[in-house]
């Protein structure tokens, strides 16, 4: 009996190698409604992490929360001078980039992950965008995915928030990503990983939906589906709205 | 109070677009047109994509064109043949406009084309109406008015005679025809109705009577902006209706304060007021092209569409 229970447990430490912290996470919302007035949204993403013993000795505990929108192929285009005035000239198709990536860490992020680390569970952002499928280009892809990063940090829409997450004697944390008012809709996937000695220990994955809802879904799914009768809606609205408007101002002026 | 426009995908401020409807509106209100060659620029500096930039204003010009042209029928100042000669280039012109947009969407060169297209026209009819009013102005000072006789020329050559009794000409339908196209294709390309450039086109080209122009070439905008609306939403799905209305609403408020203005103001004044203005907008884009942007980089249209 005890012979099995302790090879058992043999297989379990074998089969896990480093789990003997895991983590447990929760999110104070799993859907975010994009309606008429939305200005964007801030989510908790909190948790605890769970041991069967005391900690380890030696390198401290910190924890990664990533949060990232669908991806989907990108154009970079970059300007140069023709003929004297400023012009698309080069362009080169990313094959997939989110379209929002927040990174929050306990520590500087540097510190928090190994490189390799980083490589094998595509943490930062540089990871998180596929260059291209195509070998064959003169240009330099690098350059291109910079600047799509570059871009879309000042959109707001990649964020890197270092010592953003409070963690708690190693074992209580909690974090606040903010999602932006130009958000996608999709399924946001949030990653929560562990880490010692800049190794991942342990991680939770969870979903965030992100969809338009009531007016705003209505308006989006008429004018892809039915397009023609969207912009003859359209035209018919902006008639009755212009008029209406002249003839309530009328109104007021006589009056 | 922040806005989320469904399909430009963007969150602006109701507040924003309804005070840049309303002076858009006060100024077309005072000088007679239509405001799109304004608004569009506009748009674009408050960071709507260009793409719904434009199709969107082509739905606000039906809208606030419209009733303008119920006023100019009552008054029977519409030259109703005339008008549907122009249209029918407009139609055409505005199904290439469209095509050449989409094409140019396709390769990245868009933004180019229209902004191009700003500066080019807003450049010459600016500084032709500049000149113009400013010698109008001048000689209104003066006391001298020059009286002018209309010409025989080429133009009255052309086969295709037709008669339009409102206008009282007996002219070829090629010469509006090739107006018709041309404004057609800057609706569909520049989101505007094209009345800067139809009304000088119809009085010194076609030899209309100026009390017809305005009515005939609303009458026209109308349907070729409404056209190029459907064009925009079939193959772009770029109009959207709530950056539309809230333009609108503005644009029809500040329309009738500025009409009161500009009764107050003397005609030439106003025209060179209005040249000024054509001008500065000119300028800003054209100064836009000439230095290097901040950022060299640009992503292309939003995957998926």
């Amino acid at each position: 009996m005890r012979r099995t229970l302790s090879l058992l447990l043999f297989f379990i430490a074998l089969a896990l190698p480093a789990r003997s912290e895991k983590v447990v996470a929760g999110l104070s919302q799993n859907r975010v409604s994009i309606t008429a007035t939305f200005v964007g949204s801030e989510i908790l993403i909190f948790g605890a992490v769970k041991r069967d013993k005391p900690p380890p000795e030696g390198d401290p505990l910190q924890v990664i929360v990533v949060v990232e929108g669908p991806a989907s192929p990108v154009t970079v285009r970059r300007k140069a001078k023709r003929f004297g005035i400023w012009v698309n000239t080069d362009a080169m198709e990313l094959a997939a980039a989110p379209s929002f990536y927040a990174v929050a860490t306990s520590a500087p992020l540097s510190q928090t992950v190994s490189i390799l680390d980083d490589l094998r569970h595509l943490i930062s952002v540089e990871r998180s965008i596929r260059i291209s499928d195509n070998p064959f280009t003169n240009e330099d892809p690098r350059d291109f995915s910079a600047a799509l990063i570059r871009i879309r940090e000042n959109n707001g829409l990649y964020t890197l928030m270092e010592n953003t997450v409070n963690l708690r004697e190693e074992t209580l944390f909690d974090t606040r990503i903010a999602l932006p008012a130009n958000l996608t809709e999709g399924d946001y996937r949030t990653r929560i990983f562990l880490t010692r000695g800049g190794y991942v220990a342990s991680q939770y994955e969870t979903v965030i939906n992100v969809q338009k809802v009531g007016l705003e879904r209505w308006i989006f799914n008429l004018a892809h589906e039915q397009p023609l009768i969207y912009g003859l809606l359209s035209l018919v609205i902006a008639i009755a709205a212009g008029w209406g408007a002249s003839a309530a101002f009328r109104l007021i002026l006589r009056s | 109070m922040q806005i989320y426009l469904p399909i430009a995908e963007v969150s602006v401020n109701a507040f924003l677009l309804l005070g840049l409807g309303g002076i858009v509106g006060i100024l077309s209100g005072m000088f007679g047109v239509g405001g799109g060659f304004l608004m569009t620029p506009l748009l674009f500096f408050i960071g709507i994509p260009p793409a719904v930039a434009v199709a969107t204003e082509a739905n606000q010009i039906v809208a606030s064109s419209f009733s303008g042209v119920l006023a100019h029928l009552k008054r029977k100042t519409v030259d109703l043949r005339m008008g549907c000669v122009l249209l029918v280039g407009g139609l055409i012109g505005a199904a290439f406009g469209v095509q050449l947009f989409n094409s140019l969407k396709a390769i990245g060169q868009v933004d180019l084309l229209v902004k191009l297209s700003y500066v080019l026209f807003l450049g010459v009819i600016g500084s032709l109406m500049f000149v113009e009013s400013l010698r109008a102005l001048l000689q209104s000072r003066g006391g001298t008015v020059v009286p002018t006789r209309r010409k025989h020329t080429w133009l009255h050559n052309l086969p295709f005679k037709m008669k339009f009794r409102t206008s009282g000409l007996y002219i070829s339908v090629i010469p509006p025809i090739i107006v018709g196209i041309l404004v057609g294709i800057l609706a569909a390309i520049m989101g505007v109705g094209g009345g800067f450039i139809m009304v000088p086109a119809m009085i010194y080209l076609l030899g209309m009577p100026t009390k017809v122009v305005v009515g005939t070439s609303l009458f026209q905008i109308i349907f070729v902006t409404a056209f190029t609306t459907l064009l925009h939403a079939t193959t772009n799905f770029t109009v959207d209706m709530g950056l539309a209305v809230l333009l609108l609403v503005g644009g029809v408020v500040g329309a009738q304060i500025g009409a009161r203005i500009g009764t107050k103001l003397k005609a030439e004044q106003l025209r060179v007021l209005l040249a000024l203005m054509v001008l500065i907008v000119c300028g800003k884009l054209a100064i836009d092209l000439l230095i290097q942007p901040a950022e060299l980089y640009e992503l292309g249209a939003k995957g998926g569409h």
